[in-house]
């Protein structure tokens, strides 16, 4: 075991790329993230899963160094935020998708080129080094046909690969994905969860993707971190997301459902974890649509 | 022969012999370029409004100055950064922004309007309210011509300085913040340049007009390339070709009816960036049809 202030000693274990410690955040009076702790080792695909209000966006707001934790400490390979004073190009961020329905008058390769080196001052020169470097990611994300076309023109999926491009060329250890499959379409967003496996696996790098629906991420993730009234159950899916295991989490009873291939989690509250864009069922209009019919009845009882 | 014929018809006698004419075209070539440069930030961030407001406030600032007799550029400027602080300082909070910037850009051109008058009624300058609003090129002093250089200097080299990282939170703000830039020095270097570009431009075409100088040229560059360093040179180019042709029409017109005195340079300048526009988004538009394969875009 490393300690936290100590670099990792050559000959022992490398140290996580990403650890949290017990980290605590209050905003005001209020306790937005508590006792939240999770080790990320190179290679790993965590899913950050919760309702709206969790404290999923915080967590990120917190790695990021951007909210400075009211207790606990965030490690960078064995680091702290603080000490990993070159926190730039460490951790790269992809946002939910543009901002706004704003369409910069930008082509594709410049959105990536950003990401190279964007915070310095100066105009950078182009050169053959910086554009192989661009056109190299771009492939690697299947998005070099559309290189040279405008955002305007692209399509939600086909932006999202860019972002994932401008957070991935400047070579991060730790990438953190911000919803990034809540405006795609259903193919898009598998599409975009097997690319982001793909990336974690052959870079060694790790990487956490914040969703609202976990379905997209059975298949792919390491790990879920589950994050309910900000505290966090965290593990493999298979031991976090079990009736017990959420009903601990939030503290009353919650049923986690298995309805064809698909998890879904009961909650007592109006808003269930997991929304329902079922997929198409075959015939007949109104098919079986879990969960939605019966948001507020978790079997055996009612709140804690 | 031939040629000089038709450059006689073209160019009116005198124009490049005029010490004003000479003037007139280097000053306007350099505020072109800064304008034409800063401009397609102001367009890529959709601000077209924010030159305007700074303008305004700029009209006030340069009546001022007038009346009290100091230089009208510094009265622009003066008007142009009081403005951009209110920018500034409004943008914290969105509610109620639109009401409260009409009520104080309708203040800032009334004193301008009581500046003005004061200024026809007790003293001999006539001319005045016409400079300010709506410029006046073959009048400004020469002397000028450096101050005008280096400022125009200082405002590229202040954008060419925050290039990267403005582009950055111009196009992704929230991926900006996560990589460390600090968003809101980047935004306000970024005002000091745009307060910049627009005040000079007011001393060219007038405060009212100024808007015309920093959008067009920009507009129509990125209409016509989608490369970042092309666009740049283009709008440039633009922006300098519009002045120019401007100011060369300008002069022809003291030949035209009612004769005797031009016509406003600051109107074929604006006219002229108006029909590059339309000639340059027909043609997209055009392009865009017949594009094989066109992709619509989706959500």
């Amino acid at each position: 075991m490393t300690r936290p202030d100590s670099p990792p000693a050559a000959g022992s274990a490398p140290a996580p790329l990403l650890e949290l410690r017990q980290v605590r955040v209050t905003l005001g009076h209020r306790t937005v993230l508590d006792d939240i702790s999770v080790v990320v080792e190179a290679g790993q695909f965590v899913g950050v899963i919760g309702p709206n209000g969790a404290g999923k966006t915080t967590l990120l707001r917190v790695i990021l160094g951007l909210l400075p934790p009211s207790a606990g400490e965030v490690l960078l390979g064995g680091t702290t935020l603080r000490q990993a004073h070159g926190r730039l190009g460490r951790v790269g961020y992809v946002p939910q998708a543009l901002s706004g329905d704003a369409n910069p008058p930008l082509r594709a390769r410049d959105l990536v080129d950003l990401g190279i080196d964007g915070e310095r001052f100066g105009i950078p020169l182009p050169n053959r080094r910086r554009r192989a470097r661009v056109d190299a990611i771009l492939e690697r994300v299947g998005a070099l046909h559309y290189a040279n076309a405008p955002l305007g023109a692209l399509s939600g999926g086909e932006r999202q690969r860019l972002l994932i491009a401008q957070a991935l060329v400047a070579e991060p250890d730790v990438l953190l994905l911000d919803e990034p499959l809540s405006n795609l379409d259903i193919k898009s967003a598998h599409e975009t969860v097997e690319l982001v496996a793909q990336l974690v696996r052959e870079r060694r790098i790790a990487a956490l993707l914040v969703a609202h629906d976990m379905n997209p991420l059975l298949g792919s993730m390491d790990q879920v971190l589950y994050l309910a009234h900000g505290r966090a159950a965290v593990g493999p899916a298979d031991k976090v997301v079990r009736s017990d295991v959420l009903t601990e989490l939030y503290g009353y009873a919650v049923e986690v459902l298995r309805v064809q291939g698909r998890v879904v989690v009961v909650t007592g509250e109006s808003e269930a974890a997991v929304p329902t864009e079922a997929p198409h069922h075959g015939g007949g209009g109104r098919g079986p649509r879990p969960a939605d019919g019966a948001p507020s009845q978790p079997g055996g009882g009612g709140d804690a | 022969m031939r040629e000089a014929l038709i450059l006689h018809a073209l160019v009116a006698p005198g124009f490049f012999q005029s010490a004003a004419v000479r003037t007139a075209l280097l000053m306007g070539a350099i505020v072109a370029v800064a304008n034409g440069l800063v401009g397609i930030f102001v367009v890529i961030r959709g601000q077209a409004f924010l030159g305007h407001a700074l303008s305004d406030v700029g009209a006030a600032g340069g009546a001022g100055a007038a009346l009290v007799g100091v230089q009208v550029l510094w009265g622009f400027l003066a008007g142009g950064f009081v403005s951009g602080a209110l920018a500034d300082a409004g943008l914290s909070e969105s509610r109620g922004r639109d009401v409260a910037t009409g009520i104080v850009l309708a203040t800032a051109l009334g004193f301008g309007a009581l500046f003005l008058y004061l200024i026809t009624t007790t003293t001999s300058n006539a001319n005045i309210t016409q400079t300010v609003l709506f410029g006046s090129i073959f009048t400004i002093n020469p002397a000028l011509l450096p101050s005008m250089g280096l400022l125009s200097l200082g405002t590229v080299a202040l954008l060419t300085f925050i290039y990267r990282p403005l582009l950055y939170v111009s196009v992704i703000p929230e991926v900006a913040r996560a990589r460390g830039i600090p968003l809101r020095l980047i935004n306000l270097l970024y005002l000091v340049v745009v307060v910049a570009a627009v005040e000079q431009a007011a001393l060219m075409v007038g405060a009212l007009l100024s808007t015309a100088l920093i959008v067009g040229p920009a507009a129509i560059a990125v209409r016509l390339t989608s490369r970042p360093g092309l666009r740049l040179g283009v709008a440039a180019v633009v922006g300098v070709a519009a002045t120019s042709l401007g100011i060369l029409l300008a002069y022809d017109s003291f030949y035209w009816p009612p004769a005797g005195r031009g016509w406003p340079d600051s109107f074929f300048i604006s006219t002229l960036i108006l029909l590059g526009y339309l000639a340059v988004t027909l043609r997209t538009r055009h392009d865009r049809r017949t594009l094989p394969g066109d992709r619509s875009s989706t959500p």
